[in-house]
């Protein structure tokens, strides 16, 4: 039913109280919201550890037990801690558990939500210092992170819009409908100075003030949500935790630039996020907070999802455009821009989900609360999603001017194994690897454009002593030249090429002169291309030639891998001392290159192997070594 | 007999889904995306037969229609196997050794990449990114997630398929 803007406080007031027992332990519980919240995470990391299954048993025993009024399972979004889910929470305890497995339910539901005491074995954190209060703000984890795009992830439902309105939701819609004209929003969106979360960095009021005095019949906002890095998933959390704040910032970007009608460009394989937005969309709708006569200000604004079909182009602005009009998703030269001539031809302003996620809090709290986080030239938080050789894989949100060690080392524990660190990678295909020597660089757009890697949406990958830099190099490459549209043949044909050279290299085969190659090609590739994903291409393959080149130069040279992960550099060989002759290898070998006598050392043949690894998996003595 | 007559009526059903989603999005701009996702969803891809259909309904030209197709991974002209076997090559997964992963499958599987089996049971496929970082390295068979593998996990995984 249509709310007016009394109906929506008397919501906030309410569900507020309801909530209370999440934000102060010693709150009294409200008669509608019970005496225990159970959180359980429900975004795709969680989900794909069993969580939902979780939430179905713990919401069944609650029901037999007829729990219901007091104790309520609620699904809720990201909490960051990915590696160690599915993650549950309890308030007001404020108990974090991890690895929470389906066995675990009855101990939980006992212990705890009955019996009130912890159960310590699942709690967050190191095994020596566990103890109940130790969560959000006291594991290292959470304690230097900054939560700002995420600050409702892992806090509410995201599938009701009476939780995020408790959060303050559609406040800011309210104020600036109310309080503030068009130009009033652009100016304090201005005075943040909040730039593009996406990765180019390009400062977000600049782009709406472009858009604003635009005469034209039909303008739109869009929601670029096609997170095409690999291995990056910010914007799909907060899309899945928090999928209001989107609507509402994308209403007052349609407010301040007039817009009426917005689309969300969102992968289509991220379905859970499609499917919260469709239901925040929905409920945003019934209560007229979309749609005609906005909280009885007149203001109209409709919003529409747009799936996007598995195209890393769609991420470059024209190139999604595209994609939302129905067609082949290539990039269009600029000028003109989309705030001048976007979808169908009208003005556009186009922005990055964790750039609107921003919008609405800048509006409440002020562009000088913004503006304090941060450095000079990045101001505010970024949200970074860490995986690969790390312990705590997961998403973080940090002060921009943290630096790289700090993320690594103290919010995301370091190195498994106690493996070396060797690199981390930014900005996706488009970045580049950050050596150690430059652990200390403070993360901002600047900085790290200026050691040859970039912001990015947020991908981190970390890379200790077994990666080869020339292999990720390659895998970057690979992407590249599949997802290269093949309209433009700097990009088209410049990326097949530098692929090859580095084919030929991890083979062996490469001729001396193959580093200059790519250099040159790197060069031409990155000033002809027409669009982003070209002119950005050749950054992996710079960057590790510029920090790694001595293993470039190994592959080329010597012929030898020094990481021992190419192929076709590798040789297998059996240490005599360790083998006891029990000729479990010869008998996996599918080429039979292994010979020998039972009880005495065997031997391979290297030119009949073909260098598949089932002797090395085969052995129980470790006596087969590949170098 | 019979079974023809069920695939008959299965196919009617389809077309008139299909006609359904034609006839909603019609007139409205930039359907071609939607209008292929849906159909994909009833069909499991995209025949020419269906292509047709729909550059038909919504009045495009057939070239534009299979120039989408082609152009997006997501959408597929050939069928996939019952059980669609997807390992995640994002960097996350990559770094973690998803390479050996997909060697192991290639071979348990007797598939390359994109390549569905005779009998129709399997499909093998590599996927940019699911999402499901720490649980690196991942594959999917369908709805089902496989997290923190080994290569030496993979052939167990497969033979409970094989035996379904």
């Amino acid at each position: 039913m249509y709310k007016t803007i009394a109906d929506i406080h008397a919501i906030r007031e309410a569900k507020k109280a309801d909530l209370m027992i999440r934000v102060d332990e010693n709150a009294a519980p409200s008669a509608e919201g019970g005496r225990m919240h159970v959180l359980v995470c429900a975004g795709t990391g969680c989900v794909s550890s069993s969580s939902v299954k979780i939430i179905e048993k713990l919401t069944d025993m609650v029901h037999k037990n007829k729990l219901e009024d007091e104790v309520k399972i609620v699904k809720t979004g990201c909490f960051g801690l990915c590696a160690e889910g599915p993650i549950m929470m309890i308030y007001p305890d404020h108990v974090m558990y991890t690895r929470v497995e389906i066995s675990d339910v009855d101990e939980i539901f006992n212990t705890h939500i009955i019996g009130g005491q912890a159960v310590k074995r699942l709690l967050a954190g190191d095994s020596e210092k566990k103890d109940a209060h130790n969560a959000l703000g006291s594991l290292e984890f959470f304690s230097k992170q900054l939560r700002i795009a995420l600050r409702n992830c892992g806090g509410i439902n995201p599938e009701c819009i009476d939780e995020y309105i408790a959060k303050d939701g559609y406040l800011a819609l309210e104020k600036a409908l109310t309080e503030m004209t068009p130009a009033g929003v652009i100016d304090v969106v201005k005075a943040s100075e909040i730039r593009g979360r996406g990765g180019a960095g390009f400062p977000t009021g600049l782009k709406w003030s472009f858009a604003a005095p635009q005469v034209s019949d039909q303008k739109y906002v869009a929601c670029n949500a096609d997170e095409g890095d690999p291995g990056a998933f910010m914007d799909r959390s907060v899309l899945e935790g928090d999928p209001h704040s989107i609507i509402e910032a994308m209403a007052l970007a349609g407010y301040a630039i007039g817009a009426n009608q917005g689309y969300v460009y969102v992968r289509a394989e991220y379905p859970i996020a499609v499917q919260r937005l469709g239901i925040a969309i929905e409920q945003a709708k019934e209560y007229g907070l979309l749609g005609k006569n906005i909280l009885g200000t007149g203001f109209d604004f409709d919003l529409d999802i747009r799936l996007g079909a598995g195209a890393f182009v769609c991420g470059e602005e024209t190139a999604l455009i595209t994609s939302v009009e129905g067609r082949r998703g290539e990039p269009k030269p600029r000028p003109p821009f989309p705030a001048v001539k976007g979808l169908f031809g009208k003005p556009t302003v186009l922005n990055n989900v964790e750039t609107l996620a921003n919008i609405p809090v800048i509006l409440l709290k002020g562009a000088d609360w913004f503006k304090s986080m941060g450095t000079e030239k990045s101001r505010g938080t970024k949200v970074f999603a860490v995986g690969g050789k790390i312990n705590n894989v997961g998403l973080v949100e940090i002060p921009m001017g943290t630096t790289l060690r700090e993320i690594i080392y103290d919010i995301g524990g370091g190195i498994p194994g106690g493996k070396a660190f060797k690199a981390a990678q930014t900005g996706g295909p488009s970045g580049g690897c950050i050596p150690a020597s430059h652990l200390d660089t403070p993360i901002d757009y600047d900085s790290l454009m200026a050691i040859g890697s970039m912001m990015g949406s947020g991908g981190l990958i970390v890379m200790d002593e077994e990666n080869c830099m020339v292999d990720i190099a390659k895998f970057f490459l690979e992407f590249t030249v599949d997802e290269s549209c093949g309209k433009c043949p700097p990009c088209r044909i410049g990326t097949k090429r530098m692929l090859e050279l580095l084919e030929r290299i991890t083979q062996g085969k490469a001729s001396p002169t193959a580093i200059e190659d790519l250099e040159e090609l790197a060069k031409s590739i990155k000033a002809s291309s027409l669009c982003a994903l070209g002119q950005t291409a050749p950054n992996p393959v710079l960057s590790t030639l510029k920090y790694f080149r001595d293993e470039y130069v190994a592959h080329i040279d010597e012929k030898r891998c020094p990481a021992g992960v190419c192929k076709d550099l590798l040789e297998f060989s059996i240490l005599e001392d360790k083998c006891i002759g029990c000729s479990a290898c010869a008998r996996k070998c599918p080429v039979n290159a292994i010979s020998g006598e039972i009880k005495s050392p065997y031997t391979i043949d290297t030119a009949a192997c073909i260098k598949c690894g089932v002797c090395m998996d085969t052995c129980k003595f470790g006596a087969i070594i590949k170098k | 007999m019979a079974k023809d007559c069920t695939t008959c009526v299965e196919t009617q059903e389809k077309q008139e889904k299909l006609h359904k989603v034609i006839a909603e999005h019609k007139g409205t701009r930039g359907a071609l995306i939607p209008v292929l996702h849906e159909a994909q969803e009833i069909y499991g891809y995209l025949p020419m037969e269906v292509q047709l259909e729909i550059a038909n309904g919504l009045d495009v030209p057939l070239a534009e229609v299979y120039g989408v197709v082609s152009f997006y991974t997501r959408f597929s002209i050939n069928p996939k196997g019952k059980y669609l076997v997807n390992v995640c090559m994002g960097t996350a997964c990559y770094v973690k050794g998803a390479g050996l992963i997909l060697e192991k499958l290639k071979e348990a599987l007797d598939l390359d990449v994109d390549e569905c089996s005779e009998d129709g049971k399997f499909s093998l496929e590599a996927c940019r990114c699911i999402g499901a970082c720490g649980l690196a390295p991942v594959m999917t068979i369908n709805e089902d997630v496989y997290g923190r593998l080994v290569p030496e996990d993979v052939v167990g995984i497969i033979e409970k398929y094989k035996n379904l």
